[in-house]
């Protein structure tokens, strides 16, 4: 009996040690906006680059910038970019600096679950600004059922959902509020991690959405390709030009159109409530966050292998699940600044 | 044959054996170092933890002091973060769960100790203590599919529409909360206060049963008057020890209380507690202060069930000898 | 009868009854439990489940290989550190030991014991993971052997202690040195009792989950060697649980099913062991 555990124990660890170099393994960790995405293109990858294995973990974009920053991670994913003080203070733990790769165009839509309540409701600013403040309570509230004559809304209280940890999702949403509304932007602010004045929290996208999916009266904010894949109904924002406009790729990549031609270097940069008659407000880039130095050069270039690939072939899986592709001119400009990784 | 006594090798040289009782004396005494390096290091281990604890959570405790206990503001923006709502969080499921388990618990105990014969007594046992062993993410999983929609969709509507005059009961109906969240600990904690009180009920010695049942009290009056009282001090033992697990408890918790820092006095309100925040919050948590406040609550939690945990001990031990006779601690 | 009397006979019957059924109500949620898994996870433990690793993101047909192997790994790697110490630090306590040392080392462990398993959790991050710069498996058997070891050392000890003195004092009187004594012995006696103390302690970290959300992090792909995050079973079912997609509520109901089960057998079997073993005196 001794014998056979011992043996088995030998065995067990020899396979564990066998395993050891089999495959480089990239660990990384952040946004769950992307995820569906970066499953997906992780998962190809892989196909193709059997001894490369990129372990994506989303734990959020706040988890993202705090391990990539701390090092236990390889890279880090977010869609809130990282602030001046966040990359200083990345700077000077690790003396030199990280760079943001656009990945995809997404959405934040507002997903609902109104009983008996199938129709794509239109939003305007006041009314989900409102809404998220606790001061809209009720789904008959005027500033909702005003835009959408001819829906019955039952006078229910509003369960707003949002996120229970630091997330760009949540980065995005409250970008958004903060530009179209002054008491959001100075009662709240924005951020990945806020002090919401109502809500349930979830954590990650995906529990939001399922929160939203079994919370009869509910309404938070999710990704676009989260509302899709579980048949959840999400309304119209009325953008900057006062047209009501659903999150689609021909929306999102309108208002990705101005941030193209004016690209910053460091691709840092908000298209929230864009210009544009067609533009879709709460659009946003989504990030990777590479270090700007790597000590392993095997992985090193197989990060900048992979995001090379990212930018060519990746970019044809993207608008399967939703995601619009990145303009043209900041693909090229990416391209450019993958050199700066050493 | 080197001995016929039976002494402790280390009674004095014998002329001729010395050196056969340094040899044993020496293989025991590197059997005592090497087993007592990994006793110590048990203890090492504990100090370690503790002390992490306490120099983790070193920002936080300067810059909050007590504030730290008094403030409801959990903002990482702003960088201001009070633990009020989350103490209050922990406070009340692990009290709404004991609420509902102690009775439960306490009766269920006294059906296997004095009424069920011995052998049903313990297969049910037998199934409790099973039960005390099922995962807390399993007891989330069924809170999610099972507690939380018949919560949402039966029980606080009827409660409130029966009791919601209370200000406990107001407000709308989540699906999660504090009473969600208490009503999933509850089934946590139920066989812990099962399994312990019965034994303390069944060290009640036959004679205090007796000598009431002889003085003509039915069999409930004497295990409610007498066998009860007697093992008292064993039974709050283990609602402390269930006390304890409630307070610690993390996946079941964070699964359907609501996560939000809120404080409520609505037992339908989405709240918070100590153990679910640091779960959800701790990997992403940019920012020192924002970390050590975390690890500051881990700390709070830490000391909040070391002492029950010491309570508890104590109340069983004491019952125990006071019932049989024999003591070990 | 006196109406009084009639009383007291019917609150006695009555209370008795309500005891009955709360043990009853205490005992169905274990059957409740185990009949709510089987019946929706049942289904989907197939071939797939324990061999193929998840698909991307909203896709069907993914199976939790990777997180069982990874639940393996780390629970060995859990007993190799735990069981020694708790078995060793056991013998110390019950063969060498008394008086004031002997109480800091159980008030130490009882202590750990206590301590919330996402505390451990905090603790394993900040001394394995934080200063390697990596999630990994050793960081999250490390964090799960943690909370081996007072429960291994404190049901040992008292299995060790359980043993009739007439044997040790037999083996001394046949000249046999301390350390023969315990390791001829001791030992084989409670035997049956130090190996119910580890399966219980391996049962009861087998579906901890807390400490491994800050110590093995996750891993959709197979983790090679035991230096990378980690997918596990625990965390797997925690995750598909609270996400919307239907598919993965069915993989975490076969998770929670088998990861039940096992724990469910592992009990059964210790207790199995443990009663045919030693005479341990009732009081």
């Amino acid at each position: 009996m001794k014998r056979l555990a011992g043996f088995l124990l030998v065995v067990l660890a020899l396979a564990g040690v066998l395993w050891a170099d089999s495959a480089l393994s990239i660990t990384g960790a952040g946004a769950t906006f992307p995820y569906p995405m970066y499953s997906k293109w992780f998962d190809e990858y892989h196909k193709k680059n059997a001894n490369l294995e990129i372990n994506y973990q989303s734990i959020g974009s706040g988890g993202g910038i705090k391990q990539v920053t701390e090092g236990t991670v390889d890279f880090g994913a977010t869609d809130g970019p990282m602030n001046d003080d966040q990359l200083k203070a990345y700077q000077d733990k690790h003396g030199f600096g990280i760079l943001h790769f656009p990945t995809v165009l997404g959405a934040d839509v507002p997903a609902y679950n109104v009983p008996g309540v199938t129709a794509e409701l239109n939003f305007t600013q006041d009314a989900i600004a409102g809404i998220f403040l606790g001061k809209i309570t009720k789904w008959n509230d005027p500033a909702i059922s005003g835009p959408n004559k001819g829906l019955n809304l039952p006078a229910n209280d509003i369960v707003v959902v949002h996120r229970s940890e630091g997330s760009g999702t949540t980065y995005i949403w409250t970008d958004y509020l903060s530009k179209v509304s002054d008491e959001w932007k100075t009662k709240v602010g924005k951020g990945a991690s806020v002090n919401w004045p109502v809500g349930l929290g979830a954590k990650g996208n995906e529990s939001v959405a399922g929160t939203i999916k079994n919370t009869p009266n509910s309404f938070g904010y999710v990704e676009l390709i989260y509302a899709i894949q579980n048949n959840m109904p999400y309304g119209r924002v009325r953008n900057s030009s006062g047209a009501f406009v659903k999150a689609d790729l021909a929306s999102v990549t309108a208002a990705a159109a101005g941030a193209a031609k004016n690209m910053p270097d460091d691709f840092r940069v908000s298209i929230t409530d864009a210009p544009g008659k067609t533009a879709y407000p709460i659009s946003s880039f989504t990030w990777l966050l590479v270090p700007a130095k790597f000590s392993d050069a095997t992985k090193r270039d197989a990060i900048k292998g992979f995001v090379k690939w990212m930018l060519a072939d990746g970019q044809n899986y993207t608008e399967a699940l939703s995601y619009a592709k990145l303009p043209k001119e900041v693909v090229a400009k990416e391209l450019k600044a993958l050199n700066n990784v050493q | 044959m080197a001995t016929t006594t039976t002494t402790v090798p280390s009674a004095g040289p014998v002329a001729g054996s010395r050196s056969f009782f340094s040899r044993l004396r020496e293989g025991d005494e590197i059997a005592r170092m090497i087993t007592f390096l990994f006793a110590a290091s048990v203890v090492l281990v504990t100090v370690l933890l503790v002390f992490e604890l306490w120099q983790g959570s070193a920002l936080s405790r300067h810059k909050f002091g007590f504030h730290f206990f008094r403030t409801s503001v959990w903002d990482p923006i702003f960088e201001q973060f009070g633990a009020l709502p989350f103490i209050y969080g922990t406070l009340v499921t692990a009290t709404v769960s004991l609420l509902i388990a102690v009775p439960l618990g306490i009766g269920a105990a006294i059906f296997l100790a004095e009424l069920a014969p011995a052998r049903v007594s313990d297969t049910l046992e037998f199934f409790i203590d099973l039960l005390a062993a099922v995962p807390s993410v399993i007891y989330g999983v069924l809170g999610i599919f099972i507690v939380v929609p018949l919560m949402r969709q039966y029980i606080q509507p009827a409660l409130k529409h029966s009791l919601g005059f209370l200000p406990l009961f107001q407000g709308p109906a989540y699906g999660v909360g504090f009473l969600t969240a208490g009503i999933v600990l509850a089934i946590m904690v139920i066989p812990y206060i099962i399994s312990v009180s019965r034994e303390v009920l069944l060290s009640v010695p036959r004679d205090q049963r007796e000598a009431a049942l002889s003085l003509g009290a039915t069999r409930w009056e004497s295990t409610w008057k007498v066998v009860v009282p007697f093992a008292r001090a064993g039974i709050f033992g283990s609602i402390f020890l269930a006390l304890a697990r409630a307070l610690g408890e993390t996946m079941a918790v964070t699964m359907v209380i609501g996560n939000t820092p809120v404080i409520s006095a609505s037992l339908f309100s989405p709240g918070y507690s100590i153990a679910a925040v640091i779960a959800n919050e701790f990997t992403e948590a940019t920012g020192d202060l924002h970390t050590q406040s975390l690890i500051e609550l881990g700390l709070v939690l830490f000391i909040l069930t070391f002492i029950l945990n010491g309570f508890a001990r104590l109340l069983i031990v004491a019952t125990s000898q006071r019932g049989s006779g024999t003591g070990h601690v | 009868m006196s109406p009084r009397l009639r009383w007291r006979k019917f609150v006695s019957g009555f209370m008795l009854t309500m005891t009955g059924v709360c043990a009853l109500v205490a005992v169905s949620v274990l059957f409740l439990i185990l009949g709510y898994l089987a019946v929706h996870g049942g289904a989907s433990i197939n071939w797939n489940f324990f061999t193929k690793l998840p698909v991307p993101v909203g896709e069907t047909g993914g199976g939790l290989a990777n997180a069982i192997l990874g639940s393996a790994k780390m629970l060995l790697l859990a007993t190799i550190f735990g069981v020694p110490i708790g078995f060793f630090g056991a013998i110390y306590l019950a063969e060498f030991s008394g008086g004031a040392i002997a109480f800091v080392i159980r008030y130490a462990a009882d202590l750990l014991n206590g301590v919330p398993s996402i505390v451990i959790g905090i603790f394993a991050y900040s001394l394995v993971v934080h200063p390697f710069k990596q999630y990994s498996t050793l960081a999250g058997g490390f964090a799960l052997g943690l909370m081996m070891i007072p429960i291994t050392l404190r049901s040992t000890e008292e299995f060790l202690r359980a043993v009739p003195r007439a044997l040790r004092e037999a083996a001394m009187a046949l000249g046999a040195s301390k350390w023969k004594t315990i390791v001829s012995v001791i030992v084989p006696a409670a035997y049956r009792g130090i190996l119910t103390a580890v399966l219980l302690a391996f049962a009861r970290v087998a579906g901890e989950t807390a400490p491994l959300l800050f110590t093995a992090l996750g891993n959709q792909f197979w983790s090679p060697g035991w230096t990378h995050p980690t997918a596990s079973l625990p965390v797997m079912i925690f995750t598909y649980a609270l996400a919307p997609y239907d598919d993965w509520h069915r993989q975490a109901w076969a998770a929670g099913l088998v990861l039940l089960v096992l724990i469910l057998v592992i009990n059964i079997v210790a207790r199995a062991i443990l009663s045919r073993g030693i005479a341990v005196p009732r009081t």
